[in-house]
């Protein structure tokens, strides 16, 4: 499933919304989820799960192509945890 | 300015904030976003947001674990789990970096 097929079941389950909204709706959740971790926030969806901020220190890496050593800078990734409800869908039957 | 914790109640204010829709309209919106993101994940095991990333189920084969606690073997089952790859476009965000080119297909 992708961002538009998102879309279009949510709007197909609400007739009642013009698509605009809903495309809206769902832009907004993501951009608030980007901006949280920008800010270094974490973000709980009970149920879903939970993201949060690792960092990764300073290395010295290799252009693969080359062999050139590069500097590759500290960094910020996103991590994501499973929720419980969502991982136990997962695993329906296989207790 | 970090260290909280966000929630699907914020999200459910953001929503209410910039769609105009009531407050409890808006909260139903985010769960069903999220509901319908798991149901996909269940169904076909990938769901692909652009500019934020994509989230997969991967199948994991039995092994061999160790009860940390009593040193005891146990097996672990086979099970599926979720990974989320973030998008380029994420991961310069959080770097304070320009996005790349923010391609339709690209998550």
């Amino acid at each position: 499933m992708t961002r538009s097929d998102l879309i279009r079941r949510i709007a197909e389950a609400n007739p009642h919304l013009y698509l605009r909204d809903v495309e809206k709706i769902v832009a907004t959740v993501f951009e608030e989820l980007t901006k949280a971790l920008e800010r270094g926030d974490r973000v709980e969806l009970r149920g879903f799960g939970a993201f949060s901020i690792r960092g990764r220190s300073a290395r010295t890496g290799r252009n693969p192509r080359t062999g050139e050593e590069v500097d590759v800078p500290d960094k910020r990734v996103p991590y994501f945890k499973t929720g419980k409800e969502l991982r136990e869908r997962l695993n329906v039957g296989t207790e | 300015m970090a260290d909280r914790t966000v929630t699907r109640a914020h999200l459910a204010e953001a929503v209410f904030q910039e769609v105009g829709l009531s407050r409890s309209e808006s909260a139903a919106l985010v769960d069903e976003v999220l509901d319908r993101v798991s149901d996909a994940l269940v169904t076909d095991g990938t769901v692909k947001i652009s500019s934020f990333g994509t989230f997969a189920v991967r199948q994991k084969g039995e092994r061999l674990g160790r009860n940390p606690k009593t040193g005891e073997e146990v097996p672990i089952l086979p099970r599926r789990v979720l990974v989320f790859r973030p998008s380029q476009v994420l991961k310069a965000r959080l770097n304070g970096e320009d996005p790349p080119g923010e391609a339709e297909g690209e998550a």
